[in-house]
């Protein structure tokens, strides 16, 4: 952890990593992802895709395609966009915007600490 | 009615008068308060399809457009039943009275009535009054049994006439003659049509057309006789014939009258406009008064009289684009004539001028009688000016398009009477209306595409797709969009070469990506991209470099499962929610006793949502979860039927000569031969195959990707590019062959071809189509190229490579949480799960 990471994330009473604003939940090792997928986690009562690009950046965004709902943790990832495996609408993930249509999905802070996925959980610290 | 609202009159609630208000209410709901006078009783129809009132085929409720609640919901003041008489243009009122419920709503004569004068003041009226029948002159037409057809009312006495009548006389061999005939047969009387014209349909067709219409009514049973000028109806105190200007006679019990139509100008007349055959319109369809507008039927412009739906449609815009100020300055500037339609079941299209008038016109002419077919085209200077379609029209769309458009029309007239001899795809897709859809994935329309060409300026498929996202999902219909570019555009960028990639990431046609990847030895996704894309990975483009690679490396193809569609990282088909469906390979469509009881077990431990029987000939396993399905495999024990991928899924049979007493060819043995050899290999989009043990073609062997039929003899004809899906195609025979062996080896070499030169996502229709079967033939049979050796050797190399994915995976995980659904680590309460 660098300098200003410390000055924004700090370690929860339990020992778990928290920022100032969300609590910043661990949802396991960066490897529980396999490269160049997404995953599915239900981080209070929501459920997230984050997703793992092979050149080593990793996304987060609500799992439910604007479209029908399809499940976007399946989807094929690249380039910064999910494709969704239901019908094919492109999501960026850095934005949450989706490509060709006026829609978007909610996106969700997360990074790599020690090898380890921390996301923002939504719940205030 | 609010302040500031402008008072407008509409005079009929006709076709016209009711489009014309619905096209106001569409620019401006609130400009006006809107008061219509309506002669008959009801709200608004549609008049077009009274015959199949009197025919039987609708209900008088079924064609009404707009119920009388419609008019209260929009706040228009309806006076139905009550006839406007005179525009009082000093006073600016418009006056009406009651019809009695007797009178005729279109009759000439001012009706008496002692019902109080109704009086509306208006800023603008808009007349639309329409026509009436015109009958012509001659004694007794008062008589009863004698009708006219025009409204509802007027099919209710037909009909109740019918009932009591042997035989029918319609008066008038138009377009409504013709129809009310048709209405007639339904009643069960024999009808003799009477024209004075020497023709039938003098308006739309020529007199060859006639001629060949008039032998199919006749075979219809209705008679036909032209040339008769009716000079009295006979009979009293009901018809019991007519008779003629020649002096003959004919029994009849009762008499319909359809010659025509005249424009109703009473009310023009009796306001001071001008009227010559209809009321006189300039281009934004004002009369002589510019606060008067009219509308359809009684409108004369520029010397026409319009009497078909288009031209009024056209003309209800042009009036609400002005008197709502939309665009004050529309203009009306006439419609070229076009119809299609059914004359008594007959297909006909007409439009413009179908008799030649020029000396340098080009006519083509095609007459098939004994089917009662006629076609004929006038073509001048390169452009359509006119055209019949008797009797089979299926080319009137691409027809009436040219015409409107006056677009060149192609080299091949026979083209435009039958359809190119390859499908006709551009004839039918111009056929489609704009909100037909075209990307069935993404629900694109006709009209949608046609903007992003037209308006947005996308001249490649691709620009389209981005535009629309027509042809992102399947890409099915990207042939059809690449034709409406063809149609709309006419300059499509040939020199786009993103178009000829075999994926989009990726900058290289599909010979040159894999020869690239050949000599670099690549064998994974990502290192294609690395070398080829400067590491950027595009996510569309890596199923399709999978795929290419599975089939390039059959054993040494690094499977990054990354690169694919989830069903292919997990072997199963997502479903709309997300859930999964497991189909086990059933070899040949031949099961047993004890491989269903154990499908029937693991559909009640898995308490499986629904058990289908698949059109494959095989048990699908449907609602299963992500989480369920190594351990489903484990208790099936049975290889995958890939019923998810890209690959040869599956091969059909009949029960060929086991059990069938008309099998020539042991259908099912051959059958499961194809499935055991080829399951599970990859190729640019699905195979589905099957075997027909006879001609009879049970098992749809004509329609399928790869087919073979038993022709007796021990002889099999091998099909290839059928399809029965969206598209439907009968395959082409390749050749015949003597055993089953070599089906196989025939088989196998069109695969490995298909999988080496097809596009990423060409079903085999699309690729037999684009080389054609000749080819094909020439290399796959003559071995023409000299590469048949080495399309069965790598054929081969790919069918020992094949390892079932379900057993394979189901011993262990390809990569972590293949099979883990979302994962809970925090509850709503911000409590961590442990």
């Amino acid at each position: 952890m660098n300098a200003s990471e410390t000055h924004l994330w700090g370690n929860g009473p339990d020992g778990q990593v928290t920022a100032l604003a969300d609590i910043l939940v661990d949802i396991g090792p960066i490897d529980a992802i396999a490269p160049g997928q997404g995953r599915a986690f239900i981080v209070a009562g929501r459920t997230i895709a984050v997703f793992r690009q092979r050149d080593g950046r990793v996304f987060a965004i609500d799992n439910q395609c604007p479209h029908r709902g399809g499940p976007l943790a399946e989807g094929i990832v690249g380039n910064g966009t999910v494709i969704c495996p239901l019908h094919s609408w492109k999501i960026d993930l850095s934005s949450g915007r989706c490509l060709s249509e006026a829609a978007c999905v909610q996106t969700h802070e997360v990074r790599v600490v020690n090898g380890r996925l921390l996301i923002a959980s939504g719940i205030a610290a | 009615m609010s302040a500031g609202q402008r008072k407008l009159v509409v005079v009929g609630n006709g076709m016209a008068g009711a489009r014309v208000v619905e096209e106001i209410l569409q620019r401006d709901a609130r400009q006006f308060h809107i008061t219509m006078f309506g002669a008959e009783p009801y709200g608004n129809y549609n008049r077009i399809l009274l015959s199949n009132v009197l025919n039987r085929t609708q209900s008088a409720e079924q064609i009404f457009l707009n119920p009388l609640a419609w008019y209260a919901q929009r706040d228009i003041t309806l006076h139905a039943g009550v006839k406007a008489q005179r525009i009082d243009r000093e006073r600016k009122v418009v006056i009406g009275r009651p019809l009695p419920p007797a009178a005729l709503p279109y009759g000439a004569d001012d009706v008496v009535t002692t019902a109080p004068a109704i009086e509306v003041p208006y800023d603008q009226v808009i007349i639309a009054t329409g026509s009436r029948p015109f009958v012509p002159p001659m004694a007794g037409s008062d008589t009863p049994g004698t009708f006219l057809f025009r409204t509802i009312d007027d099919c209710d006495r037909i009909a109740a006439y019918a009932e009591r009548c042997r035989t029918a006389v319609v008066i008038g061999g138009g377009l409504l003659g013709l129809e009310a005939a048709r209405g007639l047969l339904a009643h069960g009387v024999a009808v003799t049509v009477v024209e004075a014209a020497p023709q039938l349909m003098i308006a739309q067709l020529d007199a060859d057309a006639a001629a060949v219409l008039k032998a199919t009514m006749e075979q219809m049973g209705v008679t036909v006789l032209l040339e008769k000028i009716t000079t009295h109806i006979l009979g009293q105190p009901r018809v019991t014939g007519l008779q003629f200007k020649d002096g003959s006679t004919l029994d009849a019990d009762m008499v319909v009258i359809s010659a025509g139509i005249r424009p109703i100008t009473d009310i023009a007349l009796n306001s001071g406009l001008t009227v010559e055959r209809g009321i006189v319109c300039d281009d934004q369809l004002h009369t002589s008064d510019p606060d008067v507008f009219a509308v359809g039927e009684c409108v004369q412009h520029r010397g026409v009289i319009y009497g078909l739906v288009e031209p009024i449609w056209e003309q209800a815009k042009t009036i609400a684009d002005v008197i709502s100020g939309v665009r004050p300055a529309a203009a009306y500037c006439g419609s070229k004539l076009a119809t299609k339609l059914k004359v008594m079941g007959v297909e006909l299209a007409s439009m413009g001028d179908v008799r030649s008038t020029q000396p340098e016109d080009e006519v083509v002419v095609y007459r098939e009688p004994s089917r009662g077919v006629y076609k004929k085209l006038v073509v001048r200077g390169n452009t359509l000016v006119g055209a019949i379609l008797l009797g089979e029209a299926d080319t009137a769309g691409v027809l009436t398009q040219m015409f409107m458009l006056g677009t060149p029309v192609p080299q091949r007239r026979a083209d435009l009477l039958f359809g190119t001899s390859s499908g006709a795809p551009i004839l039918s897709v111009l056929d489609l209306p704009d909100h037909a859809q075209i990307c069935n994935c993404n629900g694109v329309s006709k009209g949608q595409i046609k903007e992003a060409i037209q308006l947005a300026k996308c001249r490649s498929v691709s620009k389209v797709g981005a535009c629309t996202k027509a042809g992102l999902g399947c890409g099915s219909c990207k042939p059809l969009i690449q034709q409406f570019l063809e149609i709309y555009a006419g300059d499509v960028e040939e020199d786009d070469p993103s178009e000829h990639y075999y994926v989009p990431g990726v900058p290289l046609a599909k010979s040159e990506l894999i020869a690239a990847i050949k000599a670099r030895q690549l064998k994974s996704v990502s290192a294609v991209f690395r070398e080829f894309a400067e590491g950027k990975e595009d996510p569309g483009s890596k199923p399709g470099l999978a795929s290419l690679l599975k089939s390039l490396w059959p054993d040494e193809y690094e499977d990054e499962r990354d690169a694919r569609f989830i069903n292919d990282r997990v072997h199963a088909n997502i479903q709309r929610d997300g859930t999964f469906s497991v189909v086990p390979r059933i070899y040949g469509g031949v099961t047993s006793a004890a491989e269903l009881r154990r499908i029937a077990n693991v559909a009640v431990k898995y308490d499986v949502r629904m058990v289908k029987i698949t059109g494959g000939q095989r048990i699908d396993l449907l609602g299963v979860k992500k989480e369920q399905l190594p351990a489903m495999w484990k208790d099936l024990g049975m290889p995958s039927g890939h019923a998810y991928t890209k690959s040869f899924r599956t091969c059909k049979s009949c029960v060929g000569t086991d059990f069938c007493r008309y099998g020539l060819g042991d259908a099912i043995a051959l059958a499961q031969a194809i499935e055991r050899r080829f399951q599970g290999v990859e190729s640019p989009h699905k195979m589905k195959l099957a075997t027909a043990g006879c001609p009879r073609n049970c098992s749809e062997a004509y329609v399928k990707d790869l087919g073979a039929v038993a022709i007796g003899g021990g002889k099999w004809e091998i099909y290839l590019g059928g399809a029965a899906g969206g598209t439907v195609r009968k395959g082409d025979l390749l050749c015949t062959v003597d055993s089953h062996a070599e089906v196989l080896t025939y088989m196998g070499r069109f695969i490995q071809y298909y999988r080496e030169n097809a596009k990423y996502m060409e079903r085999s229709y699309g690729f037999v189509e684009r080389l054609g079967i000749a080819h094909l033939r020439d290399v796959l049979v003559n071995d023409s190229q000299g590469i048949c050796a080495r399309l069965d050797t790598e054929i081969e190399a790919a069918v020992a490579a094949y390892k079932d994915p379900w057993a394979t995976d189901a011993a262990a995980p390809a990569y972590p949480a293949q099979f883990t659904g979302p994962v809970a680590v925090m509850n709503e309460q911000g409590e961590l799960h442990p």
